[in-house]
């Protein structure tokens, strides 16, 4: 789509909005509808649709495969890490309410971390299946 | 903090906490060293509960320190601490295996994709008999199996992907009904946690909700255990994926679906309500009965040694569920025992054919023609694996059927010990269709000049061998922690 100057413009122009968004779902989680699972569809979406304007190869400059690689599995070790650090301080495991000296705030802090842990994994897999969908055929198999 | 006190966590964490490492380091050389330092540190952690748990102690933990029954719990008794210790086993045994017959099998690209999910495959396995949730059992479940069809479409055959896709779809089936008979249990109890379950359902199990759940349930986990007429997926999933893959589905996949059913019978419905209220013993019968002489007959006119077994597998199914039916300390103990002893069996069998496929390039009979000549060790363990598979005194097989027999028995059932004969005959056929072409055979053109399988294939294939003999002559471990399961279910399932 080279010569489709609004559609670039406009895509350019949400992008950081859908970003905000996904950033504001993620983070508000805590207290209205949304979490780490939609805010990673959402910041997913944001690259799928500079890949559908810009091309597949443009998108995969600016998030290579090995970063969404990285990301799928980062987020999993992140939400396990939180889960391990509950078992250091002398909790179970998945324990938040050691993870400060208030638990009420443990509770908080756990929840922070294991819902970015989400979102990471998330938007990292939704990538990873649509850059496999769209690379079918120029790929090596 | 005490290690000890976190080990049925850690059972679980470990092999999770691997896969992502694995696809991290993006190597498949150090995906494998992860993996299997991963899947001994389970056997470490399996070992060390069940010596725990050996006197019939009952070892809770609970998740995030939420307590039962509000959080999840695991929940580890001489049952699951058996299980985990058969999943772990396997899994250590398998995954050196792995390295030299993945090699051959999947391409380079794709190796630490396949540890990955052969960690999370093992994950999966592990937490459906640790976890004492109803949900988290399904999200286990899904996990297992989710993994499973994956590293059954990397077999090099293009039909693994087909097998694969009928897996998904039988698989998919088997999930949807065991979340809907868990969902019908938690509308009519309020809670997921099964010893909470268990306590709230005495009162209304006559219900038909109740019934509709058991009903569900039933069916669900037979899809997943290949119980006889929902056994269609079996034999092309085994075919057809990789040999490293094939022997490890076939000796955990199976058994935890029927630790599974086995749990949901005795420790939440009750013994009393499953068997005696219900028609569901004969049932069971029936469908034993039908694999064990179908399934035989079927694998006997076989032309593909992986397919052969894997009816055969059908079949010894056939006597789990046998055991299973009969109701009795006895049976229940044949049950488990023959639960172990086949995945023994069937694993060492299937790594053996590994060997096989990787020099002669196939596992069709006529391929392997002459195979001894050629390959008298690997000869050797597979007709070792198929006289465990009749029944011979010594090997593994044997103990199991003992149990299955000395049960009828005592239920003054002749019928049923002469069927278990019968069938073991059966099981005859099929082994000599083997034993005739690798021995009494003209050696394959493809086999001209080839050698013994290389040591780092063969190792693990042996040391299965040899526990098909140790487990057929020294019972204490494997009998002595089904009697002891045995006990304990009937005990608390009235």
């Amino acid at each position: 789509m080279r010569h489709d100057l609004v559609l670039r413009v406009i895509a350019k122009l949400m992008m950081p909005f859908t970003l905000l968004f996904a950033l504001y779902v993620q983070f508000h989680g805590d207290f209205g509808p949304g979490g780490g699972f939609q805010a990673g569809v959402i910041a997913a979406a944001m690259v799928i649709l500079y890949a559908l304007i810009y091309g597949l190869d443009q998108a995969r400059k600016a998030l290579p495969d090995w970063l969404v690689e990285t990301m799928l599995a980062g987020g999993v070790l992140l939400y396990a890490g939180v889960g391990m650090a509950g078992l250091m301080l002398g909790g179970n495991f998945l324990d938040y309410f050691v993870l400060h000296a208030d638990p009420v705030q443990g509770q908080h802090r756990g929840i922070f971390w294991v819902e970015a842990g989400v979102a990471v994994t998330v938007s990292g897999v939704m990538l990873k299946i649509f850059y496999m969908f769209a690379g079918r055929g120029r790929d090596p198999e | 903090m005490s290690l000890a006190l976190h080990l049925p966590a850690l059972q679980v964490v470990i092999p999770l906490i691997s896969a992502p490492l694995a696809v991290l380091v993006r190597r498949g050389g150090w995906a494998f060293l992860i993996v299997t330092a991963a899947s001994w540190a389970a056997l470490a952690a399996a070992i060390a509960l069940w010596l725990a748990t050996a006197d019939g102690a009952t070892i809770s933990y609970a998740l995030g320190n939420w307590p039962p029954p509000w959080g999840i719990e695991y929940r580890v008794d001489r049952l699951s601490s058996f299980v985990l210790l058969l999943v772990s086993a396997t899994a250590a045994i398998v995954l050196p295996y792995a390295r030299a017959s993945i090699e051959r099998e999947i391409p380079h690209a794709q190796h630490y994709l396949f540890y990955a999910m052969f960690a999370l495959c093992l994950t999966g396995l592990l937490g459906i008999a640790i976890t004492g949730d109803a949900f988290n059992a399904f999200v286990f479940l899904e996990i297992s199996s989710l993994s499973g069809y994956v590293l059954i479409a990397l077999g090099r055959d293009r039909r693994a992907l087909v097998a694969a896709y009928q897996y998904l779809i039988m698989g998919s089936i088997g999930a949807t009904f065991f979340v809907i008979g868990v969902g019908l249990l938690y509308l009519m109890t309020g809670t997921l946690n099964l010893a909470d379950m268990a306590e709230r359902i005495g009162a209304i199990r006559e219900s038909r909700s109740v019934l509709a759940a058991l009903a569900f349930l039933t069916v669900g986990i037979s899809l997943k255990l290949a119980l006889f007429p929902l056994h269609q997926w079996l034999p092309n999933a085994y075919t057809y994926a990789p040999s490293v893959v094939t022997a490890f589905l076939a000796a955990t996949a199976t058994k935890v679906s029927i630790y599974l059913l086995i749990r949901f019978y005795y420790s939440v419905f009750g013994e009393s309500f499953v068997f005696q209220k219900l028609p569901l013993p004969e049932i069971m019968l029936v469908m034993s009965i039908a694999a064990m002489f179908v399934a035989s007959l079927v694998a006997a006119f076989q032309n593909d040694l992986k397919r052969l077994l894997a009816y055969s597998s059908v079949s010894q199914i056939g006597y789990i569920t046998l055991g299973l039916s009969y109701d009795t300390v006895n049976g229940l103990t044949a049950s488990l025992v023959h639960m172990f002893n086949h995945a023994v069996t069937k694993g060492g069998l299937f790594l053996f054919v590994g060997c096989a496929v990787a020099v002669a390039g196939g596992s069709s009979l006529a391929r392997l023609s002459g195979l001894a000549r050629v390959m008298p060790l690997t000869s050797f363990g597979i007709v070792l694996g198929g006289l465990s598979l009749i029944g011979v005194p010594g090997t593994c097989g044997f103990i199991g059927k003992w149990y299955l027999i000395l049960a009828a028995l005592e239920k003054g059932q002749w019928g049923l010990a002469m069927a278990v004969v019968t069938s073991s005959l059966l099981a005859v056929a099929y082994v000599w269709r083997f034993v005739e072409t690798a021995y009494f055979r003209e050696p394959h053109a493809s086999l001209a000049g080839r050698k013994e399988a290389p040591p780092a294939l063969l190792a693990p294939a042996l040391l299965l061998a040899g526990a098909m003999l140790y487990f057929g002559l020294e019972t204490s471990v494997s009998l002595g922690s089904a009697a002891g399961a045995a006990v304990m279910l009937m005990a608390v399932g009235k």
